[in-house]
């Protein structure tokens, strides 16, 4: 059987966590699994591909893939994919994973398909399922006059168990041929927030108009960093100044699907419901009844935010600490 | 000096999808058609980068069927844009063949000095039209943009990525810009620009023209369904505190998710 190709991702020096899904699920397909570790972080981590199932890695410790070139990174992986022969690449859906395969694609004729949710593999078929219209509706992509098949997997969308030290991966350095560039990045500017992103946090807690002004999302913040969650926003509040558009959960934001959703004062629009039903438990809090956003929620409060969510962080924070 | 922008006609966000009963797809009727959102974002840098470079032209390109595809093209024209080019395609073309057509007949129209996209369709949410049009073309591309300076040789953006950290890139023109939508705020059309948008004649090609072969075509959907329906909601009554500690009773006992 052909290969299967990962790429890795690496944060602080370690595998993130949607990499290791995504070994995790190659090795399990029984197909042999060789991962691509690119950068002076992925020398510390690419041990830990071995521990989670890979059996070859592609190692390249060169500093110039420390930070993500569009140019550069297609070139070495489309060395990769033709170096290695696999015939499936599996990826995460990050920012640098949606700029960069897309472009791997078109180098080398490839079908590529984004956001997956669920992914089948029984030999050379692969089947992917995917939300389109930011999660109104699903279908099943599948590829067709390609040699090579692209997935990008959303991450927290397969199980991971944890790593396991006695398996080890054959380890291939290999020095990428480098195309002349013509793009340069000058500068990384880091954000606000050292939080995981939304579209990869496990808990998010979102607020809209309901909070009445920009300065009441501190009690939003307080109540996140009390769950170790990444506070999220409606697109009125967005378009109303009060938080930046990073920070925008729906159709024209992210979308997103943690283990707990928690909408304070989201009344709950067609394209925001789009961005975040498919969270597995969702807490609306509102004071109208009749918010759309009851339809879509797990459990719901219907009260006054300022008195509710002060009073759940203070309990959140009890019950955590026992 | 020619700036392309590539826009798509997608369902208006409000929209309420539906499933044609062979799930091959959804159902078209009582669809509103609008310019993608974020494609907004890119006519409006291409008609600021027109207003400060005199003999700039701004051509926006979509690739639809064309009945109701060259509506987001009068948007466009009505908005400022000096041309306009419909490839009259099939519904279903993949962003691969999408992708090739726009950057053939981009290259056929004598290239662009830059080309703006939006860094998505809230459609199909593949992000991947705007990477392959540039590797077509063998420029360099930016995606997810939100702030745009654009000298004679290079074109300077910030790049928004994870946990709201910003990419600043250089890159040496002609270039590809996917905007985001801190970029700008996208301008109204004028009376004037819609009266004057009516009457431009759009530029047609047919897709079959193109020479793209059936080949081109890398990815195909089926089975398109619903999300599966919640359950009813569970309303925690009572006063404030005993909302609440249920709520977390129900967390952690029942959800798990705690």
């Amino acid at each position: 059987m052909s290969k299967i190709l990962v790429f890795a991702e690496f944060q602080n020096g370690n595998l993130k966590r949607s990499s290791q899904e995504l070994v995790q699920f190659a090795a399990k397909t029984g197909r042999p699994v060789v991962a691509l570790a690119l950068g002076t972080q992925a020398g510390s981590g690419a041990a830990q591909l071995g521990h989670h199932g890979a059996q070859e890695i592609l190692l390249c410790k060169d500093a110039a893939y420390d930070a993500y070139n569009p140019e550069l990174f297609a070139s070495a992986v489309a060395e990769a994919i033709q170096n290695t022969g696999a015939t499936l690449v599996l990826a995460s859906a990050s920012s640098s994973g949606k700029d960069l395969f897309p472009r791997v694609a078109a180098k080398i004729g490839a079908g590529v398909v984004s956001d997956g949710t669920e992914i089948t593999v029984s030999g050379e078929d692969v089947k992917v399922k995917k939300p389109l219209y930011s999660g109104k509706c699903f279908a099943t992509a599948q590829f067709e006059n390609t040699n090579t098949k692209i997935v990008l997997m959303r991450a927290n969308q397969l199980p991971v168990a944890p790593a396991d030290t006695s398996k080890t991966a054959t380890v291939t350095e290999h020095a990428f041929n480098k195309p002349s560039l013509k793009t340069l990045v000058k500068e990384i500017v880091k954000g606000a927030s050292e939080k995981l992103d939304l579209t990869e946090a496990n808990i998010v807690v979102s607020g809209g108009r309901g909070l009445k002004e920009a300065a009441n999302f501190k009690m939003l913040n307080d109540l996140a960093s009390v769950l170790g969650a990444t506070v999220g926003a409606s697109r009125a509040v967005v378009d109303a100044g009060w938080v930046g558009h990073s920070m925008q959960v729906g159709q024209t934001g992210k979308t997103v699907a943690p283990s707990l959703y928690i909408a304070v004062g989201i009344s709950g629009a067609i394209q925001h419901l789009a961005g975040m039903s498919g969270s597995k438990v969702i807490v609306a809090i509102n004071s109208d009844a009749n918010a759309p956003i009851f339809q879509k929620a797990t459990y719901g409060i219907v009260g006054d935010a300022f008195e509710i969510v002060p009073k759940l962080t203070e309990e959140f924070k009890k019950a955590l600490t026992h | 000096m020619k700036i392309f922008v590539c826009l798509k006609q997608v369902p208006d966000t409000e929209t309420k999808i539906k499933i044609l009963p062979d799930q091959s797809g959804i159902d078209p009727a009582g669809i509103k058609w609008v310019m993608n959102p974020y494609d907004e974002h890119a006519v409006e840098e291409a008609i600021k980068f027109k207003e400060k470079n005199p003999g700039a032209q701004v051509w926006a390109i979509t690739s639809g069927p064309k009945a109701r595809a060259v509506e987001s093209l009068r948007t466009a024209l009505a908005m400022g844009a000096d041309e306009a080019i419909v490839i009259n395609s099939p519904e279903s073309l993949d962003a691969y063949s999408t992708a090739k057509a726009l950057a053939n007949v981009i290259t056929s129209e004598g290239g662009a000095h830059l080309v703006f996209t939006g860094k998505l369709s809230i459609d199909s949410n593949q992000s991947s039209v705007p990477q392959m049009v540039a590797e077509f073309m063998s420029i360099p591309h930016t995606s997810v943009v939100s702030k745009f300076e654009s000298s004679a040789e290079n074109t300077t953006v910030e790049r928004d990525v994870e946990g709201g950290a910003k990419e600043v890139v250089q890159m040496i023109n002609p270039s590809l810009v996917a905007a985001n939508k801190g970029l700008n705020m996208p301008r109204y059309a004028s009376l004037p620009g819609i009266m004057k948008a009516k009457k431009k004649v759009i530029k047609e090609i047919e897709f079959s023209s193109l020479g793209i072969a059936g080949g081109e075509q890398k990815v195909k959907y089926s089975g398109f369904a619903l999300p599966p329906e919640k359950p009813a909601v569970k309303l925690l009554t009572g006063d404030a505190a005993s909302q609440v500690s249920q709520l977390i009773s129900c967390l952690r006992d029942e959800a798990k998710v705690l």
